[in-house]
């Protein structure tokens, strides 16, 4: 067992945990936020993806003790209150989801990408957001509604980074 | 633009999922939970000569190792397979006994025969390898063609030669008579290849039994959970179906792979009651490939006769159907009714013949997956119609209008009778939208590239809304197939529709509410759709075979056709006008061509105050029914598939694709465009990447998502796609279905269009660069090098 702190989602959390737990169960078992969800064990859906200090992981493969002290943040964590995130808007307008299940992964992957092409001034073209999802499978949509739900968000949040210039 | 039927309505279920609030099955915990892993047998085939739990059981926080002769002794039935078939020789379905955990042998790899159940998830799979079976190694077969050889290792005792059933449709003598006497005949021999469904929600079951009421609550990730709480009690005698409730909450897709009850949820609920302790089990990915149902693996060898003019004279089909090791739920109908039964496809023929050998063999049971059997048919007919073009010299096009079906209804000679359509309009639509005379300058652009660039066609008809209870009743299915539905308007005039239909993705949260709010004018945020739960919901039958539109839609309108019917009685009463003048509209209950009205909340008030209502009414506005379709109905359209072959590698791309569907009428057309894109890159992946592979000792080598490939977003095109609307006769909206179509066209437009890319027609799924690089080695002079 190690004791572990962490910030999810902005609040301070410390428990006790064996040290073979992954962030993923971490997440699910002991604080129970079970947005971030498991899909095959072998780090190729990305339905587990979080941030992590600002990057996306996946959050099936890494250990939580390793992760004492850092800031991670998970899909119940992205809206400001009752204000949807412009990707998790862009979702639902552009029916970006089905079933659900690997929305959270998917959203997650887009906020940081669209964030990683932001910062180095590279367009994020669809044939980047289609690369840039090979680690992340979904079986409803096809992937269309949801390359064309993070081209309208990656605008959104261009937006949003210039207002907040 | 109202909220009603057509509207592009974003779906006012999102918000859950896209905030991380869906609850899934593995999202709920019991007080007082434990979990079970399962022990699994690594051989394909085996006996079980013991099994030593001692270890297992010696370990902290172990409360149980439970196996099959425990479970068979508590009077556990076994898993049956749901629709009788009966052999052309008139003998019946060969079915073996299929323990939820086994007990004397083993028949898959995979297959359960002992479960721990013990404090955590980890401890339990710890435990699991801990526990001793003492396996007696015996000669496995994976294929269904070695399954069928005389010597083959035999799985049942019952089932001689591995065979379950020898089934045919259609007269034999005529259509061998009418190919004989063909002026051109196309054979071809296809494999359809076995695939594994894949939703991305991995099985799951939270089982609990409580002593005290001798009660059991199941959630599971169930498409269907009526079915399966029948079939709990009826068949598996777990306990009767009053005594058991079971909830499918959020699901996380199901592709057909979520219909069948599975070893996995029996022995949860079991468990439960040996242990006294809530029990579950969530499948890891492996678990999943090596236990969920999966679909397709035919083997088929066809010919079809045209005569002088082009024009289809008969059509001979003979089709080995692999069946795993045991028979799932629904698995017999699946290369029968559901596959045979579309071999007219769209054309006119009046002389079709199949053969179909159900086989045993050491893999997963085969059951329905998206599209069930009708992707099988389409593949081959339109792989055929592809090829006789080639042979024929004829385009592709011009070879399928001169055979397509031109009246309706029209009757084919595999029993289907073809209520609607428009097969021409569909191909016109479908070329329009593809730009097919710019084709000639694409692929001239693609060859300056160093490209092969091909096309291909596919004309697809399914039969969905499965369907008529009589009508499958007669053909051998175990329950009737119709629809439920209650809708419940409130004191306050807000609506709840409880419906049988269970959606895993589809969004009838939102697209049922709008045909609700069409009919009576509330605001969709009005209404909410209840489902997935045997406690609040009436009997349903669920949602499979792109049946909820046709179906459950139905028993929807058909209850709302009885809440009008006392709405007006109550509207008429209040207003002092006659019921025939009452009509509701903009969410008023208004005399025709007059300002008298009620609002439509009044209404429900009124309902259910009871002060003033007319004589022998009852109070409250809840009505039920259930609607039973009298015919299936038969979506059908055109796709085109463009491709570029890279001749060094065979690396192929899928450069364009256009799907024109007729899919009766639309509720949302944004959602209906997502069932089409979803299959589309399911028919995608089965044409070009995905294969569930066994060795030849029933080894399974494709056990995680390492080995099997699953369509990326880098994988597939954005998707044109089409409408070209005939609207369905027979229920009361005119919907065809559309959740499986995408699966059904696609693969054989990709593989006809990789065939014209490279100039040779040899070529099977999954079309990977290796194999599309072998064929086209075999090609002295690719097309693009002319």
């Amino acid at each position: 067992m190690s004791n572990v702190t962490m910030t999810v989602n902005g609040k301070s959390v410390t428990r006790d945990v064996p040290d073979t737990t992954l962030l993923s169960d971490f997440l699910r078992e002991d604080l129970r936020l079970t947005g971030t969800h498991v899909g095959c064990d072998t780090s190729q859906c990305g339905a587990c993806v979080v941030h992590v200090d600002g990057r996306a992981i996946k959050a099936c493969t890494a250990l939580a003790v390793s992760l004492d002290g850092s800031d991670v943040t998970t899909i119940e964590g992205i809206a400001d209150g009752a204000q949807l995130h412009p990707m998790q808007a862009a979702f639902n307008a552009h029916h970006g989801l089905q079933c659900g299940f690997c929305t959270p992964g998917m959203i997650m992957a887009g906020i940081d990408m669209v964030n990683r092409y932001q910062a180095e001034g590279t367009p994020l073209t669809e044939e980047a957001i289609r690369h840039e999802l090979e680690g992340n499978i979904c079986r409803c949509t096809g992937y269309h509604n949801i390359v064309k739900a993070i081209e309208d968000a990656a605008g959104a949040m261009s937006g949003m980074a210039k207002a907040a210039e | 633009m109202s909220e009603g039927i057509g509207a592009r309505v974003a779906r006012k279920e999102d918000k859950r999922f896209i905030t991380g609030k869906g609850k899934y099955t593995d999202d709920i915990r019991m007080e007082n939970q434990a979990y079970a892993a399962f022990v699994r047998s690594p051989h394909a085939h085996a006996k079980v000569a013991g099994i030593d739990a001692s270890a297992a059981e010696a370990m902290d926080g172990v409360i149980a190792v439970l196996n099959g002769h425990e479970l068979t002794g508590d009077g556990i039935g076994n898993i049956i397979c749901g629709w009788a078939i009966t052999s052309k020789d008139g003998s019946p379905m060969n079915m073996g006994a299929w323990s939820a955990l086994a007990t004397e042998k083993v028949r898959y790899v995979g297959d359960a025969v002992a479960v721990v159940i013990a404090e955590s998830q980890a401890l339990a799979r710890l435990a699991a390898e801990a526990v001793e079976v003492d396996y007696k190694e015996l000669p496995a077969v994976a294929f269904a063609d070695k399954a069928l050889e005389s010597g083959a290792p035999e799985i049942h005792d019952n089932a001689p030669g591995n065979l379950i059933y020898d089934w045919e449709i259609g007269e034999a003598a005529a259509t061998d008579a009418a190919i004989a006497g063909a002026a051109h005949v196309t054979e071809l021999e296809v494999t359809n290849n076995r695939l594994s469904p894949n939703p991305m929600e991995p099985r799951s079951a939270v089982a609990t039994f409580d002593a005290s009421e001798d009660h059991y609550t199941l959630y599971t990730t169930s498409q269907n959970p009526h079915v399966a709480r029948l079939v709990l009690s009826a068949f598996y005698n777990v306990a009767p179906e009053h005594k058991l409730r079971v909830i499918a909450p959020d699901v996380g897709g199901g592709f057909g792979s979520k219909i069948y009850i599975y070893p996995e949820e029996i022995t949860c609920l079991w468990a439960s009651m040996k242990t006294g302790r809530s029990v579950k089990w969530t499948s890891d990915r492996s678990e999943a490939f090596m236990t969920d149902a999966h679909g397709r693996d035919h083997i088929t060898t066809a010919k079809m006769g045209f005569d002088a003019d082009g024009k289809i004279v008969g059509f001979k089909v003979d089709t080995v159907a692999n069946f795993g090791a045991y028979m799932s739920l629904f698995s017999s109908a699946v290369p029968t009714y559901l596959y045979a039964t579309l071999l007219s496809g769209q054309y006119n023929i009046s002389n079709v013949h199949c053969n179909v050998r159900a086989v045993y063999t050491n893999t997963v049971p085969v059951d329905a997956y998206r599209g069930a059997g009708r992707p099988e048919a389409c593949y081959l007919i339109e792989r055929m119609m592809e090829t006789a073009a080639r042979e024929l010299g004829m385009d592709p096009g011009d070879l399928r209008r001169k055979n397509f079906i031109q009246s309706f209804p029209h009757e084919t000679p595999v029993i289907m009778t073809y209520d609607a359509g428009d097969f021409d309009g569909n191909l016109d639509k479908a070329l329009a939208a593809a730009k097919i005379a710019d084709f000639p300058a694409r692929k001239a652009e693609a060859a300056a590239r160093g490209k092969l660039r091909g096309i291909g066609y596919s004309c697809y008809i399914e039969a969905c809304g499965i369907a008529p209870s009589a009508a499958v009743g007669s053909l051998g299915a175990g329950v009737g197939l119709w629809e439920s539905a209650e809708v419940r308007v409130n004191p306050v005039g807000t609506i709840e529709i409880l419906t049988g239909s269970h959606s895993h993705g589809q969004g009838h949260e939102t697209t049922f509410a709008q045909v609700v709010a069409e009919r009576f004018g509330v605001p969709i945020d009005n209404v909410s759709i209840v489902h997935g739960d045997t406690d609040k919901v009436q009997f349903g039958m669920g949602t499979y075979g792109s049946r909820s539109g046709a179906v459950g839609l139905s028993a929807i309108v058909k209850a709302m056709d009885k809440v009008e019917a006392k709405v007006k009685k109550i509207a008429a009463h209040t207003l002092e006008a006659s019921e025939d003048d009452i009509v509701i509209e903009g969410g008023e209950v208004k005399v025709a061509g007059t300002d008298k009205a009620m609002a439509w909340h009044e209404v429900g008030l009124a309902a259910y105050t009871g002060h003033n209502l007319p004589d022998g009414l009852e109070p409250g506005l809840k009505e039920g029914a259930f609607y039973d379709p009298v015919n299936f109905t038969f979506p059908a359209g055109a796709y085109i598939a463009e491709v570029e072959v890279d001749p060094d590698t065979g690396v192929t791309e899928v450069v364009q694709f256009t799907a024109a569907d007729d899919f009766g009428t639309i509720i949302n057309p944004m959602i209906v465009e997502g069932q089409v894109h979803g299959g589309v890159a399911q028919g995608i992946g089965q044409a070009m990447l995905e294969q569930v592979v066994y060795d030849e000792d029933g080894q399974l080598i494709t056990g995680s998502y390492m080995d099997y490939t699953m369509p990326r977003a880098a994988d597939v095109p954005f998707y044109t796609i089409e409408h070209n609307t005939t609207v369905c006769p027979n229920n009361p909206l005119g919907i065809k279905g559309c959740g499986e179509a995408g699966a059904i066209g696609a693969p054989p437009a990709v593989i006809n269009a990789i065939t014209d890319a490279i100039g040779t027609n040899d070529l099977q799924m999954p079309a990977t660069p290796q194999a599309v690089w072998s064929a086209l080695q075999t090609v002295k002079t690719p097309m693009a090098a002319e």
